[in-house]
């Protein structure tokens, strides 16, 4: 298939792997931002091409396992009433809240829809007129254009049974807190391709210059992911720290401006709770004062608070690569994908499942 | 999550009064696709698809010239 099979093939991989191994003479560790790029490193053993000297750590780019259990109780309370239809992606279904999940919840009776786009939401509102139809609306700046343009239509549009539990989170901010951190070993990043595909990398700049580190825009094949850490390598070799742009099939410097605009006209940045992590300034998007009609955190204010659960999960130490999946004691024990502790295990995406499903398996 | 994957826009339907939708061939399965982030998206051209909306035309020189850095270091070549 057209752009995706030139970046599977394997001459060029062992060429680009080959390349790497000649150009490294000191250790270096590059965290990759991206649950997509993490599950693609895993999927085709990845690390085992690279020189021992490069350590990767697989970073928070996974919106499903950074959503707070607050949220997912939420999501849950409001899938629990019977007056509603709550849809959601289905990498959602799964993941753990304090009690329960949604795949329970539709287990016992609540009216759960996976659907495969946001606007399919406005559907299910069209045809389920007596009842209210509630969307979890998460993800990065990737998803975000998506849940906007569903935001906005349903307003133009006037749909009155319709709204939105938004939980959507943003990149650079995420990479600033894990560089703030003394215990950060990161010298490198490969940038999400899809995240700035829409908000473009010219945020990124100050943060390499700020931080003194390499940021390499990078997709999501076998051999993007390999040519980011390419172009990571010698730029940390040549002491360099600049934005470089690996996925420029996909990536303009601007990035997408038809939908920055309907994020504009929709969000607003906002401090936000990360699971596993805790709270970052400007981490977020809320909705605007013209949109809080279609709050579903408003129209279903939350009745019940839990407390989060003590567990042997060590999935926030993960998110922040400040440990490896199968430096947690529960990994593949107590914890695995058919019986999760954490989110990262849950997601196709997290470190922890591709880890589970992939290296276990080629073990 | 942030999946998404190159497709081929066989066509640009003006069925959908509110958004341009087009039918996007991913290696032989056709979907609708919204293009309401690509307007100057065109039949034959290949776009990245995450969740239904179409979020980037993918630019063949560019992705040429990726590839081309990895035949000029190809020790048969250089």
């Amino acid at each position: 298939m057209k752009y995706i099979d030139e970046y599977r093939d394997r001459g060029s991989i062992e060429k680009c792997s080959q390349r790497i191994a000649e150009a490294v003479t000191g250790p270096w560790t590059i965290m990759e931002i991206c649950g997509g790029q993490t599950r693609s490193i895993a999927k085709h053993g990845l690390e085992s091409l690279l020189p021992s000297e490069i350590t990767l750590l697989h970073g928070p780019g996974c919106p499903v396992c950074v959503t707070p259990q607050s949220i997912l109780d939420h999501a849950m309370e409001i899938a629990s009433n019977p007056e509603v239809v709550f849809c959601t992606f289905g990498d959602m279904m799964r993941v753990p809240g304090t009690n329960t999940d949604l795949a329970h919840i539709k287990a016992e009776g609540g009216d759960v829809r996976i659907i495969q786009s946001p606007m399919e939401a406005l559907n299910l509102a069209r045809e389920n007129a007596d009842k209210e139809v509630v969307f979890l609306a998460i993800g990065f700046e990737t998803t975000a254009p998506a849940n906007a343009m569903a935001l906005y239509q349903s307003k133009q549009q006037g749909i009155k049974n319709i709204s939105f539990l938004v939980s959507q989170v943003l990149v650079p901010p995420a990479m600033e807190s894990i560089l703030n951190s003394p215990h950060s070993k990161v010298q490198g990043f490969l940038a999400a391709g899809h995240v700035c595909t829409i908000m473009g990398f010219e945020e990124y700049e100050p943060i390499a210059q700020r931080y003194q580190v390499p940021i390499v825009v990078t997709g999501f094949e076998p051999l993007d992911i390999l040519m980011g850490i390419d172009m990571v390598v010698r730029q940390l070799e040549e002491g360099r720290h600049e934005v470089e742009n690996q996925y420029s099939r996909s990536v303009q410097r601007e990035g997408n401006l038809a939908a920055q605009k309907i994020l504009n006209e929709v969000f607003e940045v906002i401090p936000k709770q990360w699971r596993g992590v805790g709270e970052i300034p400007s981490s977020g998007l809320g909705l605007k004062s013209v949109y809080r009609h279609l709050n579903a955190a408003l129209r279903f204010p939350q009745k019940i608070i839990y407390e989060p659960l003590s567990t042997n999960c060590i999935s926030g130490q993960v998110l922040q690569g400040l440990k490896k999946p199968n430096e947690c004691e529960a990994f593949g024990k107590e914890c695995t994908p058919d019986s999760p502790l954490g989110a990262t295990m849950v997601s196709s995406e997290g470190a922890c499942a591709a880890y589970f499903h992939y290296q276990n398996f080629q073990a | 999550m942030c999946l998404a994957i190159p497709g081929k826009i066989l066509g640009i339907s003006g069925e959908n009064s509110i958004m341009p939708m087009g039918k996007v061939s991913f290696g032989g399965v056709v979907r609708e696709v919204n293009l309401a982030y690509v307007p100057e998206a065109k039949q034959g051209d290949y776009v990245i698809v995450h969740v239904g909306f179409a979020i980037s035309i993918l630019n063949e020189k560019e992705a040429q010239l990726v590839l081309n850095t990895l035949d000029e270091i190809d020790p048969e070549t250089r």
